[in-house]
This record gives C-alpha cells, structure tokens and sequence, in this order.
C-alpha cells in the first residue's frame, strides 16, 4: 500500500492541469468575433434588387471589375452603424469605392438613415431575408469585407469600424491590387 | 431600507462564518468545554441570517425598486409577479445570493440535526463548510454585491431573458443549487473526517441522506432542464451537450458514483478512501461546473471582458477548496485504516465496477467541454458536439446499464458466477426478445439504439427482480426506492433509444389550407393571427392535426415578440399521445406567402422524463426509508433506556 501512496497525490496533480486550463482561458485576451470560412474565397453569386432612391442594386459581378472594393453589411436600425459611418466617409474620401447590402430594411428607412449619416455607398442592394448575408458568412452587422478586383474575399471586419482600423483597411485595399 | 437591511445581515452572516471557522478550530486545538455547543449555535445563526439578506433581496425585486441596480438591469415592472420573484435569482448577483442561503442553510441543518457523528469530527465539518461560505460571502460582498444602489433610478428595468419567463424556469435553479450545495454538505464531511481520522461507517451513514437529497435535487434540475430545453427552445432535441447541460451533468455522474460507493462504506465498510475522495470530487465538480458557466469562460460572450477580477476570485476560492481538500487528501488519506476487502465478483465488485465506469463517462465529459478552452490555447477554434460525445459516452453508458442490471442481483462480499447467470435468465432473455424486435420490426436504426432498447428491457426486468419472492408489503421502503430508480433508468433509456431510433421530422413550406403529412399525421395550416400576452406579442399558427382515423385536434405553435428586451422565442406546441408526442413549430413567413413549419413526431419520448421523475422517486423513497429506519431505530434505544 505504501509505494502507492503517490497515488493519492494524482487527484490534486489533474486538478492543477485544470486549473492551469482555466487560468489560460481566463487571461488570454479574449478573441470571440466570428470569422467567416468565406475568407480567400470567391463571393458567392447573388443579384440583389435596389433599396435606396437613385442608387443602383448589387451583384456579385460588380466585384469582378479589376478593382478592389469594400463591401459594408449594415441596415438603418443598427446603432453600431451609424457609429462606423464617420470612418466609412473617410474611406470613400480617401477614393475608396464602397458597396453596401442592406439588411431587413425599407427604403424610406435607408433613405432616412444615408440623408442624416452620409451616404459613402456606390450601389446598395436588398437583402431582406438576410441570405446573402448568411451566405457570405457573416453573423451580423455592421461588417466589411475587402473584395479583390477578381471577386475573391481577401478580408474581414467584424463589427464597427473604429478610426483606428481605417489605415489596416487601406492596406489590405492596397494588397488586394 | 430593505436593500440596506439586507447587506447588514449579509455582513453579519460572513462575520459569523468566520467566527465559526475560527471556534471550530480553537475547538479542534484543546477541547473548549461546550465549544461544540457554541459552533453548531454559530452555524445557526449564520444560515438564517444568510436566508433573510435572500428574502431581502426577493423583496425588494417584488417590490421593482429599481434604485437597486440589480432590480433595475434584470427586472421590469411589467413583468408578471413569477418572474419578478424569480428574477431575485435570474442574474449572476442573486444566483450568487441564493448559493450562498442554501449552503448556510445547509450547514444550520447539519448542525441543528446531526446526532450520529463524532462531536470533533462534526466540528471539523462545521469549520469546513464555514469556510466554504466564507469565500463566497467575501465573492458576493467586493466582487458582486446584489443589494448595490444606482443613482439616480431609472425610471424602469431592462427586463428579464424572455428565454427564462417560463414558470418551470423560475424553479430551476433553486432545484439545480439545492443539488449542488448538499453536495457541499458532503465535501465538509469529507473534509471533517480527513482532519479528525474518522473515516467509517458513521460518517458514511451520516453523508448519506446529503448525498442522495443532492442526488434527488439535481435529477429532478437535470430533468426538468432538459424538458424545458426540449419545448422552449424550438429544437425538437432533449440534450445537447452544451457546457451548461454538461456543468449540471457531471456533478450528477460524481454524485451517483457517490451515492453507490456510501452505500458499501456504511454498510460493508469497504471503499474507505474512494469515498472521501469522490465526496470532494462531487462538490468540486459542482463548483467548478456553475462557475465557469457562470464566468463565461465557455459559453457567454461578455461576462469576463466586462469584469475579470470575478473570474479571479472565483478561481482563487476554486483552488483554495478543491486544492486545499485534494492536498488534505493527499498527505492524510494513507493514515486512513484500510477497509473491509471483498471478492472482486460480488456485490462490492458491481458497484466498483459502477464506480469506475462512471468515473470514466465523467472524465470524457470533462474532457469534453474543457477541450474547446485546451485547442485555443493552441490557436485553433472548435466547439466539441454531440457526435463526440455520443461516441465516446454512449458505448460506456451502456455497459454501465447491463452491470447496474446484474449488480443488485449479486450476493454481498462473493458470489458465484453461475448463480449470477441464472438469475439474470430472465432479464437476459427480455434483453434478447425485445432486441430482436427491434431489429426485425423496427428497420435500420443504428447499433447504439438497437443496444439501447434491448438493455432498457433486460434492466427493466431486472431491476424489478430483487422484489421477486418477497413479501412486497415487507420489503423495506429503500429496496423499493432502489428498484424504482433503476427501473427509471429503464424507462429513460428507453425513451432515449426509441426517439433517437424512430424520429421522423418534415420542414416545410406551406400555405394556408394547404394538408401536409409526417408519420401517419396530417396536419392542416387553418390559419395564422396576432395574440397579445402580458408583456409580449405573437403570432400564433392554428394546426388541425389528425391522426390516422381520430379526430382532429388544435396546436397552436407562436413566434413570441418580447418587448423587454426585445427577443423573439418559438414557442412550440406539443401534443402528447400514448406512444409519443407531436411536435409543431412555426417558422418565418416566405416570399411566396408560405409558412415555413417544421414538425416532428418523437416516438416514446415522454419516457425520458417519465424515467427521470421515477430516479428521483426513487431517491426520495430511500432517503425516507433510511431516516425512517433511523428514526424508529432511535425510538426502540429510547424506549430500551427508560
């Protein structure tokens, strides 16, 4: 019995390890945006009917035309959208050509949001059911993504974007030529 | 005022905590005379002061005294009464509270009651589960104080998780921690033993009761949890081993190995050390369980950004108990006698056996949901699923069925194998009939399934057997609650296997008027209108439902509109026939006008929770049989003394 006295000792020895698990999950800066697998892939193909007065809609061939682009998932009712609408000026400002899907919206509603919060978007197409968006991977609004001038996804934005993502996000509009 | 009150008694119960701690220990030291006296009063006193900061705190969330910030993030005056009530417990501040009520509670008890215990070793449990509610007085009081003031109020409260407006809801969580927290009772016990040296049958007789009124509350939490999972969130499905469900899962599976490994300590006095050590598994495994679902290490989003010294201190209180207890293990559980040996085929051996499987399904549960936690420590993102577990626990779960079934049909300390087997002639041959039928009757479903029903049946018959050739009225009242336990793991089993066997499911489109059929049903959309609750809107779908050649019947299935905040919940609608239940829920209107429906039909599913509440039956009728053995065996020395 005695030389399995160590034995005794296994217990609080698989404790540690959980607790050095924990302690991990707990100080690690926590990373919890959902990335999308759609990443280094080709848009899916969609045709997306106008919402805005005066602005056409969105197709995935509108992506296919050599340049880069930002593609910006966003709807009226979303109040992290209208916080994102400053940096999305700026990027427009700075020559970037901006697209845009509309989540459940209307179009008095996109009309009313773009009149008070600018309107840095070329085309903006509807997609009320929420299937493109699905489609494209993402899990909510507002997010960008940077679409080379072939079509492809080449990056993601969860989430508003801060003043502090526009010049990663000019970059990666960069890379993508 | 009452807020106020409130934290004062809070105050006191903490400083009365540590006053117990430091008595017991003075006590433990050099005999005090009456020091044992003074300990149990303390212990008292503290658990009913603990109890009305609680009351406090009900108060004034009935009162919707939104100046108390707690009231005001979690509550609303709209709300009906129930959930005001039960919202007092619907948040991480109160649920905190409601732990702590319980375990001072628990510990008033032990001390008001307990007769059979040495008095130094029920000292020594007194300090333990002082100490245990020391830490989280100190958690509750600097890191989530519930009775804390907002200034200025606002005008009304955010509202309750309309997920959580469910009456059965409102008594979850009291159920789930009264499980939970007599399992603290157990660990003190552990504890107490291991510092005085009185490992025995005393102090497994006087574990007992805590461990199978634990055992009871948690099956009764774990069932109703999963009931409830199964109607209110619109998933047709019973379990999913979703962190929360595991944290609720694996304190039952230590509890359970627990609750068998006593019976042989107090009865035969064998599994000396595997007692203790179980015990201060089974309390660490609740505690480690509720806080990391509760610091939203695995599931929530928010909880740790927002705050990270609770996850601290919570883990800092984790490993000074569990790592205090497993140390005290350590260094004195090879001073503890050896226990009576037994022969490895025998009724001790059956419950080894019983022990060491579920050990192991707790380990794979373990693994299980810390896995996610372990990968991302090495960069990869993954969430671990039914398809691991079923694997992995399902083989497992069944061999432990077929030895629960031989197991009280073997002799105490050695039987023959032969003699085994002929006793379990019968359960064998109802395992093989009802297999076969499956197999031939039933088409192709699966291996686990097909094992399943056929062990449900064999258990089923020989759970029951151990009343054969007695005088029913006789047997005593815990053999009664043994067999019905194990005959509700029949039925759960069989529910289980049979839903998973047989399920048929059909999403659709349809339109209104338009007959749509699944399993022998045929179910006609007749129309769809608005309803109006007290604190939502729907719109509820009218289904005419028949089957076969009977006569149809209404569901009415809703998507629920909740205002505060604002939620929608599919509120499925279920019908519930001999064999099974039809379940109907109604989806998002299409395009074309069509309403998305999606219907299933669950063979024999009701088992499942039908088996539930006949394990905790079961449970319950052998706590009572035990104390009313006890009990009668008092009364008999009472009368011999006079």
């Amino acid at each position: 019995m005695t030389n399995r006295r160590w034995l005794m000792w296994l217990p609080l020895c698989a404790f540690g390890v959980v607790v050095a698990v924990v302690a991990w999950g707990l100080w690690r800066p926590a990373d919890r945006t959902v990335r999308s697998a759609m990443v280094g892939k080709p848009l899916p193909d969609f045709t997306l009917a106008p919402i805005a007065p005066g602005k056409p809609g969105l197709s995935s061939a509108d992506f296919r035309r050599g340049q880069p682009r930002l593609l910006n998932v966003f709807a009226s009712w979303c109040v992290p959208c209208i916080a994102e609408a400053p940096q999305l000026m700026t990027l427009k400002a700075a020559g970037v050509p901006i697209d845009a899907i509309a989540i459940k919206d209307t179009p008095q509603d996109i009309g009313n949001f773009l009149h008070r919060n600018g309107d840095p978007y070329a085309r903006i197409g509807s997609d009320v059911h929420s299937r493109v968006q699905l489609a494209l991977g993402s899990s909510g609004v507002p997010e960008t993504f940077v679409v080379d001038g072939r079509g492809i996804i080449v990056a993601q934005h969860v989430g508003d974007i801060r003043a502090d993502d526009v010049p990663g996000i000019l970059r990666a509009l960069a890379d993508a030529k | 005022m009452t807020a106020e009150t409130g934290l004062a008694a809070l105050w006191l119960a903490a400083a009365l905590a540590a006053l117990q701690v430091f008595l017991a220990t003075l006590v433990l030291r050099r005999s005090v005379a009456g020091g044992a006296t003074a300990v149990r009063a303390v212990a008292i006193v503290q658990g009913a002061l603990a109890a009305a900061a609680m009351v406090a705190l009900i108060a004034v969330f009935l009162a919707s005294d939104m100046s108390v910030a707690l009231v005001a993030a979690n509550s609303h005056s709209m709300k009906p009464w129930l959930y005001k009530f039960a919202g007092a417990w619907g948040n991480h501040e109160g649920s905190m509270l409601l732990w702590v009520t319980i375990l001072g509670l628990a510990g008033a008890a032990v001390a008001r009651f307990e007769q059979r215990l040495a008095e130094r070793t029920l000292v020594a449990t007194l300090a333990a589960q002082a100490a245990i509610a020391l830490g989280f007085y100190a958690f509750l009081l600097f890191a989530s104080n519930p009775f804390a003031r907002l200034q200025p109020a606002p005008a009304d409260g955010a509202g309750l998780n309309p997920l959580l407006q469910d009456p059965g809801l409102a008594f979850h969580p009291p159920t789930l921690y009264a499980g939970y927290v007599g399992l603290s009772v157990a660990f003190s016990f552990a504890v107490g033993t291991l510092v005085t040296r009185d490992v025995g049958p005393a102090f497994a007789r006087a574990m007992r009761p805590w461990v199978l009124g634990a055992w009871v509350f948690l099956t009764l939490g774990i069932t109703a949890g999963s009931y409830w999972a199964y109607y209110e969130l619109g998933w047709g499905g019973w379990w999913f081993w979703d962190p929360v469900e595991n944290a609720s899962l694996m304190p039952w599976l230590a509890a359970t190995a627990l609750l068998h490994s006593v019976t042989v300590l107090a009865t035969r006095d064998g599994l000396r050390a595997w007692t203790v050590m179980l015990a201060v598994v089974a309390f660490s495994m609740s505690m480690i369980g509720t806080f990391l679902v509760r610091s939203g290490i695995l599931t929530s989003v928010h909880a740790f950004a927002v705050d990270p010294t609770r996850g601290t201190f919570i883990l800092a209180l984790l490993v000074l108990y569990i790592g205090g207890a497993l140390a005290l293990f350590g260094a004195r559980v090879g001073t503890v006698r050896q226990g009576k040996l037994f022969e490895p085929f025998s009724r001790e051996g059956s419950l080894v056996a019983n022990n060491l499987l579920l050990t192991v399904i707790l380990g794979i549960v373990l693994i299980g949901t810390f896995y996610p936690i372990v990968a991302g420590a090495f960069g990869t993102q993954l969430s671990v699923g039914p398809p691991f577990f079923d694997k992995a626990a399902g083989p497992i779960a069944l061999i432990l069925v077929a030895v629960m079934a031989a197991g009280p049909l073997m002799r105490w300390r050695r039987d023959d194998a032969g003699e085994v087997l002929g006793r379990l002639f019968a359960p064998i041959g109802a395992a093989l009939f009802a297999g076969a039928g499956a197999f031939v009757l039933g088409g192709p479903i699966g291996v686990l399934p097909l094992a399943g029903i056929a062990l449900a049946a064999g258990l089923a018959v020989a759970s029951v057997a151990p009343l054969t050739k007695r005088n029913l009225a006789r047997a005593p009242l815990h053999l009664w609650g043994m067999v019905i336990a194990h005959l509700g793991v029949a039925v759960a089993l069989a529910g289980m296997a049979a839903s998973t066997a047989w399920t048929q499911e059909a999403l659709l489109a349809v339109g209104v008027g338009d007959p749509a059929r699944v399993a022998g049903f045929t179910v006609r959309l007749e129309g769809v209108r608005p309803v109006v609750g007290q604190n939502w809107t729907a719109l509820e779908g009218r289904l005419s439902v028949t089957r076969g050649d009977a006569a149809p019947y209404v569901l009415r299935p809703q998507v629920r509109y909740f205002t505060q905040p604002v939620t929608t919940t599919n509120e499925s609608a279920i019908a519930t026939h001999v064999d099974g239940q039809f379940y109907a829920v109604l989806g998002a209107l299409g395009d074309d006008g069509r309403w998305q429906l999606r219907l299933w039909w669950k063979p024999f599913v009701t088992l499942i929770w039908a088996g539930g509440a006949l394990i905790a039956i079961g449970g319950a009728l052998s706590l009572v049989g035990h104390q009313y053995r006890l009990f009668r065996q008092g009364r008999r020395r009472a009368e011999g003394d006079a």
